[in-house]
């Protein structure tokens, strides 16, 4: 199995148990297990080759020319990491399955842990950092989804949004460093970097990176200033918090502080910034968990301050500190995970976590307590434990350390007061819970968990035991190797052994176990008196109040930039959108200046002045006209849209100059029914118009006049200087010998350019069904239901020989016969002429689109002579069909190349024998093309006739208030 | 010519931003069609400006850019003018859905005077 398939091996797990039934527990939880397992054990046969320093590594190319590859990246110190993740991930796994309650969704527990599992593989495997920080990002949001796992609590919703904020941030931290970094070294790959160290350090960046880097690891890892986001994840289900809080998430920072260790510590600056805030973080997160009375919030604090003792151990640029780190990292993950799941037994089967109703429970659950008490001894630093020998190495630390005379008392000082706390806490978790009278209160009565729940505390607590007793046989090598690339270099001399003599370190743990042990003596009676609930001496240092003021003010600012920078009046929105584009291309005018070139110039003929003479003044004079006299604005538009297709159809556009004026029928004809629903507008000659309005228009004319200059000097740089030829010559030359037609313009669209235009298509079809689907609830406003003025002009019982339209369903006997007979005549010969376009258009101006608006004009003719009904009563159009049939046959072209193995939508041109025709050209294309046709078709009958039947509708509801009304499209 | 057109692109698209920027919902949508004439022929502009020089190949004339127009703007403006209809369309229905549920044809949706 390779990386790669390590990797996505936990993904595929967590969709697979996402699909599976909610409450299938047991098989839920054996999936996840054998997901883990396998993963954990394919990790372990890795270790010979890592061990020695090796390192594997696989790439898979993404976008190698940018040098974007994923690539992963297997070391001693990953590989402890991911083993971690994987044992640790099985255990929970079993774990969980009895931990939660048949009423859960398990399935979406289930998979979300894997999904986690996989996105912190996806860290620790990391060959490239830039990859490294998206599944950073990934175990953040994980995360979120996984604390507010009950999201019907609002505590576990406040502390999920306040974890991924808080991570999420620091993420945004870490990406900045990672970008800095990569600038300085010159490529994001983890070997480079982790060879450029020297480099990085002397960079006058350094500080920069450092600071960035800092944030992503401490808002992670839970360090002081940033703790204040753990405590509150304990909402979510236990399994979480020991998988998550233990070993994985906030390790996440760890691994990340030892990762770049080789390339960023060693200096004065880190030393006060990772060693202040891991010190910082250690004494504090000690003390307040002295003073918790939740079980999990004890082991919240407990691990903010264990967190930063590795961090601090990071920070004291020792390279034995660092291995030491390394190795309070594994035991801290082992008994860790115990405890909460430890916790989560006490909390699931007595139905509290108050330490101050709990008592005696050893009676209750013998081996839990054992279990309990003994991981506890571990986390307190007791001798024989796998946390005592771990502690020994960093009291060594701390009592070697060489810095400024008062530092160097210090350390050591704090470490001890440190130790105390854990001590007491320690204490109050186990010792006060299981030993005692037996509480009486309980909510429930308390029992032995099930006995698959404890095998993976057994199994944690055992090789904290074994680790413990045995060390340099059952972990030695592993640390070794893990150790090894966190140091880069040889490994320093360190040893392994249960006892050390009588020195120094040893004597800070035997203070630490005796004030410890009298100061939780203390404290309880303290305690029992009432006193102390709260941590003293730090009332006012509240992180999660300074979190949330700063949310709320970070609120108030946005709030106050949104009213006084922002607007919803779209006018001003337009206004500043076009005046800031207008700025910007000014902007660019100094660099690339705005001058006329050379190119060789074609002569002004009066004709063509002429015709944009008359452009213009339609174009004016609709911009004019718009605003009282909207048909006449619609004829003036169709005015200059006439001009303009005349334009391409003079400058050797015809395959435009037809398209243009199909649109523009279609257009105008959609303006006239659209005409109808808005409110008539005249010219009221009471309103004064006030200073302030002319001043408005005459700055809008003076943006849209400055707006029209730039764009005609613009049109007449580009007009004048050497034309770019960049891809052009390539269709002309390809057209004919590879596209098999000779009208280039249509072999761009139909092959060349097809995949481009089998989306248009698709756009125009999506459009199309979008109005179709907004009109069938469109409520037209009072004043436009009732027959506009013309039509109900005529009294309802006059004497007439005309029909009146909207009361007879059948126009075309009235008044429009004559005009209706015409149109029926024309409908025949305008499909003969869509037909001749449409097979002409391969080699001549024509083609799909064309062919297809002329047959929607067609057709829209008979419902503008005759009337919707009469239309409908005849023929059954179905444009929903035309246009599925159309996307169908331009996708199945597509395919159908790729059935014989060519790429999507590439042309085969076939030359068929007809008899008495002779050959005939029969490109695939013509199929594509055929579909084009059928979506125009489609798309511009349903958006017109869509809008024609409002007035059917309108009408009808008019004259029946009472009868809902019924949509009476076709579709 | 080339004059011609520069000043012809510039007009359509001056009386098309001042459409943009009037308050009512019918003048916006004019105002865009007006500005995609201009920016049709803007960019169709951008390739070779020829008259009679279509770009469809005939025999024993060589396929170069010295003798036809350039085709790559023709097919973009070709899409170009369909997509504009589509969109026409659409923003068409919404301004008519805007009026019928606000009861004005302010493009903000409100009924007094800016």
């Amino acid at each position: 199995m390779s990386l790669f398939a390590l990797l996505v091996l936990p993904f595929i797990g967590s969709a697979l148990t996402a699909f599976l039934s909610t409450r299938a527990r047991t098989t839920l939880a054996s999936i996840a297990g054998l997901v883990s397992a396998v993963a954990a054990v394919r990790l372990s046969s890795l270790f010979e080759q890592v061990r020695e320093g090796g390192v594997l590594q696989e790439t898979i190319p993404w976008i190698p020319s940018l040098g974007l590859n994923l690539t992963l990246r297997i070391d001693g110190f990953a590989w402890m990491f991911a083993v971690l993740v994987t044992v640790i991930g099985a255990l929970v796994s079993l774990y969980a399955r009895y931990y939660m309650s048949p009423e859960d969704p398990v399935a979406r527990f289930y998979a979300y842990l894997l999904a986690f599992m996989g996105a912190m593989l996806g860290v620790v495997l990391a060959g490239n950092l830039v990859q490294l920080v998206v599944f950073w990002e990934l175990t953040s949001l994980i995360s979120f989804l996984l604390i507010g796992y009950w999201h019907h609590r609002a505590d576990a919703q406040r502390g999920a949004r306040m974890a991924l904020i808080v991570t999420g941030t620091g993420g945004l931290g870490l990406l900045g460093a990672v970008i800095i970094l990569g600038q300085i070294v010159g490529s994001y790959e983890l070997d480079v970097v982790l060879t450029a160290g020297d480099r990085v350090r002397a960079h006058a960046l350094y500080p920069w990176v450092l600071a960035l880097f800092v944030l992503g690891a401490f808002t992670k890892s839970a360090q002081f200033p940033f703790h204040f986001w753990l405590p509150r994840a304990m909402a979510a289900p236990t399994p979480v918090s020991a998988y998550l809080h233990s070993a994985t998430m906030v390790k996440a920072g760890v691994f990340l502080l030892g990762r770049l260790w080789p390339v960023l510590s060693g200096t004065e600056l880190w030393f006060w910034l990772v060693g202040g805030a891991g010190m910082a973080t250690l004494v504090l997160g000690a003390y307040i968990a002295m003073f918790q009375h939740d079980l999990k919030r004890v082991l919240a604090y407990s691990t903010i301050s264990h967190l930063g003792l590795i961090t601090l151990l990071f920070g004291l640029n020792s390279s034995l500190a660092a291995v030491a780190a390394v190795f309070h990292t594994m035991n801290h993950a082992t008994f860790k995970a115990s405890l909460f799941m430890a916790a989560g037994v006490v909390d699931h089967e007595t139905g509290t976590r108050d330490i101050r109703r709990l008592s005696g429970l050893i009676s209750f659950m013998p081996h839990t307590g054992v279990l309990a008490l003994v991981a506890s001894a571990a986390m307190a630093g007791v001798p024989l434990l796998n946390g005592f020998l771990s502690k020994e190495m960093f009291f060594a630390e701390t009592v070697f350390l060489s810095a400024q005379p008062w530092v160097e008392v210090a350390v050591p000082l704090l470490a001890t007061i440190a130790a105390i706390f854990a001590v007491v806490y320690s204490l109050r978790f186990s010792y006060q819970i299981f030993f005692g009278p037996a509480s009486t209160d309980l909510p429930r009565k308390p029992e032995e968990a099930p006995r698959w729940m404890r095998i993976p505390i057994e199994l944690l607590v055992l090789s904290c035991l074994i680790v413990g007793v045995a060390p340099a046989v059952s972990i030695g090598p592993s640390l070794a190797a893990a150790a090894r690339p966190v140091v880069a270099g040889p490994l320093p001399k360190y040893s392994l052994a249960v006892w050390h003599g009588f020195n120094l370190p040893f004597v800070m743990s035997l203070v630490a176990i005796s004030v410890g042990l009298v100061s939780f003596g203390w404290l309880r009676k303290q305690q029992e008196r009432g006193r102390f609930a709260d941590p003293p001496l730090i009332q006012r240092l509240n992180g999660r109040r300074l979190f949330e003021s700063g949310l709320v003010g970070l609120t108030r600012l946005c709030r106050f930039a949104l009213r006084w920078l922002g607007t919803e009046r779209l006018q001003t929105q337009m206004f500043v959108a076009i005046s800031v584009a207008l700025a910007l291309s000014l902007l660019a005018s100094q660099d690339v200046p705005l001058a006329w070139g050379e190119r060789e110039r074609l002569p002004a003929s009066p004709a063509f002045v002429i015709l944009w003479v008359i452009g213009a003044i339609c174009a004016v004079g609709a911009a004019v006209m718009a605003k009282f006299h909207r048909l006449v604005a619609i004829t003036l538009m169709g005015g200059a849209g006439l001009v303009t297709c005349l334009t391409f159809a003079w400058l050797s556009a015809p395959d435009l100059a037809l398209t243009q004026i199909v649109v523009e029928v279609v257009t105008t004809t959609l303006f006239l029914l659209g005409l109808r629903w808005l409110p008539m507008r005249v010219r009221d000659v009471t309103v004064r118009l006030t200073m302030r309005d002319y001043a408005r228009r005459g700055r809008d004319l003076l943006l849209a006049v400055s707006a029209g200059g730039a764009l005609a000097a613009l049109s007449f740089a580009l007009l004048t200087r050497p034309a770019p030829h960049s891809i052009s010559p390539f269709f002309l030359r390809y057209a004919l010998p590879d596209g098999g037609g000779t009208n280039v313009v249509n072999v761009m669209l139909v092959d060349f350019r097809a995949f481009d235009t089998l989306g248009e298509i698709t756009v125009l079809g999506a459009v199309a069904l979008t109005v179709y689907a907004l009109l069938r609830r469109f409520r037209p406003s009072i004043e436009s239901i009732d027959a506009p003025q013309q039509q109900s002009a005529l009294p309802a019982d006059v004497v007439t020989d005309l029909v009146k339209p909207r009361s007879s369903d059948d126009a075309a006997r009235g008044y429009m016969m004559v005009p209706a007979v015409i149109a029926q005549i024309l409908l025949p010969v305008a499909i003969v002429v869509a037909v001749h376009f449409f097979l002409r258009g391969h080699n001549e101006p024509g083609g799909g689109f064309v062919a297809g608006l002329i047959v929607a004009i067609a057709l829209l003719l008979q419902y503008v002579v005759s009337g919707a009904q009469w239309v409908e009563g005849r023929t059954h159009l179905r444009p929903a069909r035309w246009i599925a049939m159309g996307l169908l046959a331009g996708a199945t072209t597509g395919l159908g190349a790729v059935a014989f193995g060519y790429p999507f939508l590439t042309t085969h041109t076939a030359q068929i024998p007809l008899p008495w025709v002779g050959e005939a050209h029969l490109p695939s294309a013509t199929f594509f093309d055929l579909g084009v046709f059928a979506v125009v078709v489609g798309a511009t009958l349903l958006i017109l006739t869509a809008l024609a039947h409002q007035s059917i509708r309108a009408h009808r509801r008019s004259s029946h208030n009472s009868v809902p009304p019924r949509p009476v499209e076709r579709v | 010519m080339e004059a011609v057109l520069a000043l012809v692109i510039g007009v359509l698209g001056a009386a098309g931003v001042w459409l943009l920027l009037r308050p009512r919902t019918f003048q916006v949508i004019m105002g865009l069609t007006l500005l995609s004439y201009a920016v049709n022929l803007f960019i169709f502009s951008m390739g070779s400006v020829f008259i009679a020089k279509p770009p469809i190949v005939k025999p024993g004339l060589t396929p170069d850019l010295e003798h036809y127009t350039d085709p790559v703007p023709q097919s973009l403006v070709l899409t170009a003018i369909v997509i504009g209809f589509a969109t026409t369309a659409l923003f068409l229905v919404v301004l008519l859905a805007s009026r019928g549920l606000s009861g004005t044809d302010q493009v903000d949706g409100d009924t007094e005077e800016p």
